[in-house]
C-alpha cells in the first residue's frame, strides 16, 4: 500500500457568529489521500467541502485536528513554517478570475508562487513560465496579457498553470468546472486528467456535480452537514451506495438519456438544516427516510463495510455482525477489513 | 391546430458601442397548449434573450426587438401596448428566474406578493384573497403554508423562495409559463423537487412550459421537444427521444458526448479513462460572427460552404429540423457506426 501523501484526521473548523452562535462548518472529518489518487468530496451546498478544502489549504485556520503532508503537520504550524510543504500542496478555484489580480499579466501571475519561494534565476523562471503555458495549452504570449482578454475556460487553464508551477503533488481542485460551459468543461477535464498522470498528482476534487465526480475519481467521500456520511471507492459509492442520504443524491441526478427518465419518485423532503444548530445524533436524520429513534440520540461513525467502502448509518448494518470500528477514511487496502 | 405559441423568425439585436450584436438572429419556434418545451445552449446563445423577448422584458435601449412575430394564442405580441402586454404576463404568460431572490420583493411577505398578482390580475375577490393565497402555497407543497405567508423572502431556503416564484407565476393560472434555468442555483435534491412540480402543474393544469437550461439532464429527464441553440439561432429541433438517440448537427453531437455520461462508461482519472469528447475552440464573440455558419470553426464536418453562408434549417424527418449543410452525410456515418 502506497503511504498516504496527505493525511486528514478529526479536523474540525468552526466560524463563530456575531451574535455568539457557532457555524459548525466542518465538523470532525478524516481522511486520505494517497500520491497520484484522485479522492472527491461530494455533497449539496452547506456541507462544508469547500470549507474543508480551504481549511486543508490553511486559507482558514483550523479549530482543531491536525493536517499531515507528507507526515509533516500543517494544521498547527506557523504560515511560514509550512511555507516548504506549501510547495506541494496547490489549489485551483472555481473562478479562476476572482483568485487572478486584474492588473498583474498573467505570466507574473504564473511566475508568482516561483519568486514567492525564490526558485530560479529570472530568465529561468521566465522559460517555466512559458514551458507552463503551452502545457496547459495557451499560446506563449498569453504570458504578457491580462485576465481580463480571457475566455472562462482559459483563465481556468491560467489558474492549474499558477497551481502546477512549483511541481506539487497534491492539488486542492474547488468546483473547476462548475462556472464553465459544457464543451469547455470537457477541455478543462481532460487537461485535468493528463496533468495527472503525467506529474503523478494527487487531487482532492471538490464537486456537486455527481456525473463529474463519477468521471474523475478514484474514491468519493460524501459530505453532509460538516462530516462524512460515506467514503468508498467510485464503483462501490456509484454502484452500491448504503448511505440513504448518498442514495438520494444519486437518484435525484438527472440523467442524459430520455429513456432511462423515471419519472416522479419518492424524493427527498425539504433542504439541509443550517449549520448554526446542526440536528443531534445524525445530522441527516430530519430529511431521512429511515430514521429510528437512536438516530436522534447517538452519532453514527464511519464504520467499515468492506472493499474500502466506509458508511456512517445507524442502518446500514443491520442485519450484519457488528463492524469493527476503524480509522475513518482509510484508502482502500482490500479486504481485510471486509464485514460480508 | 395552431400552436399556443408561436415565434417566427425572431431577431433581437442589442445596439452597443462595439456594434450591433444579434443575439436573437431568426429564430422561430412553437410550442402547443400543455407542451414542455426545452431550450437549450450554452452561455450566449441568446436561449435567455429569446424568452425576454417573449415577454418584451428586453431593456431599450441597447436591445430591440427588429424583426420576426411572437404569436400567442395567434395575437402578435410584439404589436401590443404596454397596457395589453402586461395583460398578457401573468393571465396568459408568467416567467420564473433563476435566481428567486432577485425577483422577489424583499419587504413583503410571502402573503402579500401571492396576494398582490391576484389582486393586480383581478382573479379573485379581495375577500377571497388569503384564502386562495393559502391554497396556491399548498399547491406547490410549501410546507406550512399559514406561517409561511408571514414570512419574508431571505427567511426562506432557495428551494422555497422558487416554491414562491412558482406560486406567484401559477396565481393567474397562465397557459404559459417561461422557466429561465429554474434549478440552476438550486441543490441536486431540491432541484428534482422542482422539477417534479413544475411537471405536475403541467399535467394538473395544461400548462405549456418553455425552460430555459443548459443541462442535459434536466431537459431530458423533462421535456417533450427540444431546440438547439448556437450563437443567437436554433440549429437544432427535435423529439426529446429522437434528439438523445440521432442528434444531427454536429454541435449538439458534441454536446451529448461531451458529458461524462455521454463518453460512455467512466473508469476514473486514475485507470486512464476514456477521454471526453471535446468541442475544440469556444463560442465565437457576437461581435465578431465569422459569415457563414457560427460553429463552423469548431466543426470537424465543415466544408468551405459552411464558411460562406449560414445553413437554412431543414426538415430531416418528422419533426426532426436540424441547421447544418452536412446533416444528410452525418446521418448516414452515425447509421454505419451503429450497424
Amino acid at each position: 500500500m502506497k503511504a498516504p501523501i496527505l493525511v486528514v484526521d478529526d479536523l474540525v473548523k468552526h466560524f463563530p457568529t456575531d451574535d455568539g452562535r457557532t457555524v459548525h462548518a466542518v465538523d470532525g472529518v478524516s481522511l486520505e489521500l494517497a500520491a497520484g489518487e484522485t479522492l472527491s468530496l461530494v455533497g449539496e451546498s452547506g456541507c462544508g467541502k469547500s470549507t474543508l478544502g480551504k481549511t486543508i489549504m490553511r486559507l482558514y485556520p483550523p479549530t482543531s485536528g491536525s493536517i499531515r503532508v507528507n507526515g509533516q503537520e500543517i494544521g498547527t504550524t506557523s504560515r511560514r513554517a509550512m511555507r516548504p510543504l506549501r510547495r506541494e500542496l496547490q489549489m485551483v478555484f472555481q473562478d479562476p478570475f476572482a483568485s487572478l489580480n486584474p492588473r498583474v499579466s498573467v505570466g507574473r501571475a504564473i511566475e508568482e508562487p516561483l519568486i514567492v519561494h525564490g526558485i530560479g534565476t529570472r530568465a529561468e523562471r521566465r522559460e517555466r513560465v512559458s514551458w507552463l503555458l503551452g502545457r496547459v495549452g495557451l499560446p506563449a504570449d498569453a504570458a504578457a496579457r491580462h485576465p481580463h482578454e480571457f475566455s472562462g475556460g482559459q483563465r481556468q487553464r491560467i489558474g492549474i498553470a499558477r497551481a502546477l508551477a512549483l511541481n506539487p503533488k497534491i492539488i486542492i481542485c474547488d468546483e473547476p468546472v462548475s462556472a464553465l460551459d459544457v464543451s469547455v468543461r470537457a477541455q478543462v477535464l481532460n487537461l485535468l486528467g493528463d496533468l495527472k498522470d503525467e506529474f503523478n498528482l494527487a487531487y482532492l476534487f471538490i464537486s456537486h456535480d455527481l456525473s463529474v465526480v463519477e468521471y474523475v475519481s478514484d474514491r468519493v467521500a460524501v459530505m453532509y452537514l460538516g462530516r462524512i456520511v460515506e467514503i468508498a471507492p467510485r464503483e462501490r459509492l456509484f454502484g452500491a451506495p448504503l448511505h440513504p442520504y448518498t442514495k438520494a443524491l444519486l437518484d435525484a441526478a438527472p440523467i442524459p438519456d430520455p429513456t432511462r427518465r423515471r419519472g416522479r419518485r419518492p424524493r427527498l423532503d425539504g433542504e439541509i438544516p443550517s449549520p448554526l444548530d446542526p440536528p443531534s445524533g445524525c445530522r441527516f436524520r430530519t430529511r431521512c427516510p429511515i430514521r429510528i429513534e437512536r438516530c436522534t440520540t447517538e452519532t453514527p461513525h464511519l464504520l467499515s463495510a468492506g472493499s474500502g467502502q466506509f458508511v456512517a448509518c445507524h442502518r446500514a448494518f443491520e442485519g450484519a455482525s457488528v463492524p469493527v470500528p476503524v480509522p475513518a477514511g482509510a484508502p482502500v487496502t482490500g479486504d481485510a477489513l471486509a464485514m460480508r | 391546430m395552431s400552436a399556443l405559441l408561436d415565434i417566427r423568425d425572431l431577431h433581437t439585436h442589442f445596439f452597443t458601442a462595439r456594434g450591433v450584436l444579434k443575439a436573437v438572429n431568426g429564430v422561430s419556434l412553437s410550442i402547443g397548449r400543455g407542451e414542455i418545451v426545452a431550450v437549450v445552449g450554452e452561455s450566449g446563445c441568446g436561449k435567455s434573450v429569446t424568452a425576454f423577448s417573449i415577454l418584451r422584458l428586453i431593456p431599450d435601449p441597447p436591445g430591440r426587438i427588429v424583426g420576426g412575430e411572437v404569436l400567442f394564442e395567434g395575437r402578435d405580441l410584439t404589436t401590443l401596448s404596454p397596457a395589453e402586454m402586461r395583460a398578457v404576463r401573468g393571465r396568459g404568460i408568467a416567467m420564473i428566474f433563476q435566481e428567486p431572490m432577485t425577483s422577489l420583493n424583499p419587504v413583503l411577505t410571502v402573503g402579500e406578493q401571492v396576494g398582490e398578482v391576484l389582486i393586480e390580475h383581478g382573479t379573485v375577490p379581495r375577500s377571497r384573497v388569503k384564502a386562495r393565497v393559502l391554497e396556491i402555497l399548498e399547491s406547490v407543497r410549501i410546507s406550512d403554508p399559514a406561517r409561511r405567508i408571514g414570512q419574508y423572502p431571505h427567511e426562506l431556503s432557495g428551494g422555497m423562495r422558487q416554491r414562491v416564484m412558482i406560486a406567484m407565476a401559477l396565481a393567474c393560472e397562465p397557459k404559459l409559463i417561461i422557466a429561465d434555468e429554474p434549478t440552476t442555483a438550486l441543490d441536486v435534491t431540491v432541484q428534482a423537487q422542482i422539477l417534479d412540480l413544475l411537471m405536475e402543474m403541467r399535467d394538473r393544469y395544461g400548462m405549456a412550459v418553455m425552460l430555459i437550461t443548459h443541462d442535459l439532464g434536466v431537459v431530458a429527464e423533462t421535456a417533450d421537444r427540444v431546440a438547439v441553440m448556437y450563437a443567437g439561432r436554433k440549429v437544432e429541433e427535435a423529439a426529446v427521444e429522437a434528439l438523445f438517440r440521432q442528434p444531427l448537427h454536429p454541435y449538439t453531437q458534441g454536446l451529448i458526448r461531451a458529458t461524462p455520461e455521454g463518453a460512455g462508461s467512466a473508469a476514473g482519472f486514475g485507470r486512464r479513462p476514456a477521454r471526453l469528447q471535446e468541442i475544440p475552440g469556444m463560442v465565437p464573440p457576437l461581435h465578431a460572427m465569422p459569415p457563414g455558419c457560427a460553429f463552423a470553426p469548431r466543426c470537424a464536418f465543415a466544408l468551405d460552404l459552411c464558411r460562406q453562408a449560414p445553413p437554412p434549417l431543414v426538415m430531416r424527418h418528422e419533426g426532426h429540423q436540424v441547421a447544418c449543410y452536412r446533416a444528410a452525410d452525418i446521418e448516414a456515418r452515425t447509421l454505419e457506426a451503429v450497424a
